[in-house]
């Protein structure tokens, strides 16, 4: 039950895209068509859930204060703190589960492949990747935490993306004063979606 | 002071401003700007990181093989963030805890890459230093502006201090929540988008 909690909170309580701003980038420059949005969504949701476990393997096991306790012995791996080295591993994680799941879709799904298209690689670089993992070692999930809290937050992001690009379709039919036109009104559009998902707040299940 | 320089410095500020046009760094800018301290940290940490990973970058710029470039620029960035992110937490250890997971994010800031690939890549080191802090300098213009309106008007302060005294202290003032809230940060950014491409309608997109 707890886990469905933590599901249902990283995907509309705490969007990741809404409510922390992360993968901020590619959710104004991807959100112009539903379809590529679609792509980078769904891209987002299986890499953010290969990722986010695999860093709280590597936390919970190798960085963390005492974590080496399964290869040295409780009493020397007490002096052993490697969490700030937590940065370059989990983007180096990261790039490499990347490169892998990359491989692998070309190898198995070459149709879904072709529909990623650029944005697999991209997402190497896509903050909400690395901010999930970041946010998994800050609030000390387990690993099977991890991983719904990771498939969550996929979710949220791919929720809030294709509805911001179905917004901005219609759009085009639409007047906007020239200052706006583009970027501006997409702020605002997706400040109106972040009060949106604002609703959701303080639910509890 | 010749005119290739001067546009590398003051073309950030304005024309090619990283966030409300190159659209850069979006992230950060929306998350710490909660209060006009931790929008001043993050400023000084992203100007640390960028100036030097831009000029890291630039020295190296022959040495890198161009299939690998990424992930290179990747290693240097991350740790130079690993440098800023002790230096935070050994001094102002209240405001590291602030920022969260936001400086370690600064690895995934597209300023940072954006710059990284768009000009240390291809200018030698001095070039690339300047235009990583003039660019820092653009990020922290806007970080600065949407840090003081939300901390005005989502809680009357400013760096701390009270200036509109608000309701709970005896005052006239009542806070307004959502500029604390993520909503407050889209709209003024998104206002100040407005107010720039009004006054340069250069700059306004066709669609």
């Amino acid at each position: 039950m707890d886990l469905i909690n933590l599901a249902l909170k990283a995907i509309f309580v705490e969007n990741i895209a809404l409510a922390f701003f992360l993968g901020m980038c590619s959710f104004l420059a991807v959100s112009k068509k539903v379809d590529t949005a679609m792509g980078l969504g769904l891209a987002v949701v299986f890499v953010l859930t290969v990722v986010t476990p695999l860093n709280a393997l590597i936390n919970n096991y190798i960085l963390k204060d005492g974590a080496l306790a399964w290869a040295l012995g409780e009493e020397k791996a007490a002096g052993y703190d490697l969490s700030f080295l937590a940065f370059i591993t989990f983007i180096a994680t990261i790039a490499a589960a990347v490169q892998i799941v990359e491989m692998s879709i070309d190898k198995f799904a070459p149709a879904l492949y072709s529909a990623l298209g650029v944005f697999l690689p991209l997402i190497a670089v896509n903050c909400a990747i690395l901010g999930s993992s970041l946010f998994m070692v800050e609030r000390e999930y387990t690993v099977m935490q991890s991983t719904v809290f990771g498939f969550g937050s996929g979710v949220g992001f791919w929720l809030a993306i294709v509805a911001l690009a179905a917004i901005r379709e219609r759009l085009k039919y639409s007047n906007v004063p020239p200052g706006l036109r583009g970027l501006g009104i997409t702020f605002m559009i997706t400040g109106l979606m972040a009060m949106g998902f604002m609703i959701f707040g303080g639910i509890q299940l | 002071m010749d005119k290739a320089t001067r546009g590398i410095l003051l073309d950030p500020l304005h024309e090619k401003n990283p966030i409300t046009l190159q659209v850069l760094g979006i992230c950060s800018a929306l998350a710490v700007t909660t209060k006009l301290e931790t929008a001043f940290v993050m400023s000084a940490a992203l100007t640390f990181v960028l100036v030097c990973s831009n000029t890291t970058i630039s020295l190296l710029r022959n040495k890198i093989p161009g299939s690998i470039r990424i992930i290179t620029q990747l290693a240097i960035i991350a740790s130079l963030v690993i440098v800023a992110d002790q230096v935070l937490k050994a001094f102002l250890f209240d405001t590291s805890k602030a920022l969260s997971v936001f400086v370690g994010l600064i690895i995934t800031n597209c300023i940072v890459m954006g710059r990284a690939e768009a000009f240390a890549m291809a200018n030698p080191p001095m070039a690339s230093a300047l235009d990583g802090f003039a660019n820092s300098m653009g990020y922290s213009v806007v970080l600065i502006y949407v840090a003081l309106f939300r901390e005005l008007l989502g809680s009357g302060k400013v760096l701390g201090s009270p200036v509109f005294a608000s309701v709970s202290d005896g005052g006239w003032y009542v806070p307004n929540g959502l500029m604390v809230l993520s909503p407050g940060a889209f709209f003024l950014i998104g206002i100040l988008i407005w107010i720039q491409r009004s006054m340069t309608p250069t700059l306004q997109e066709a669609d």
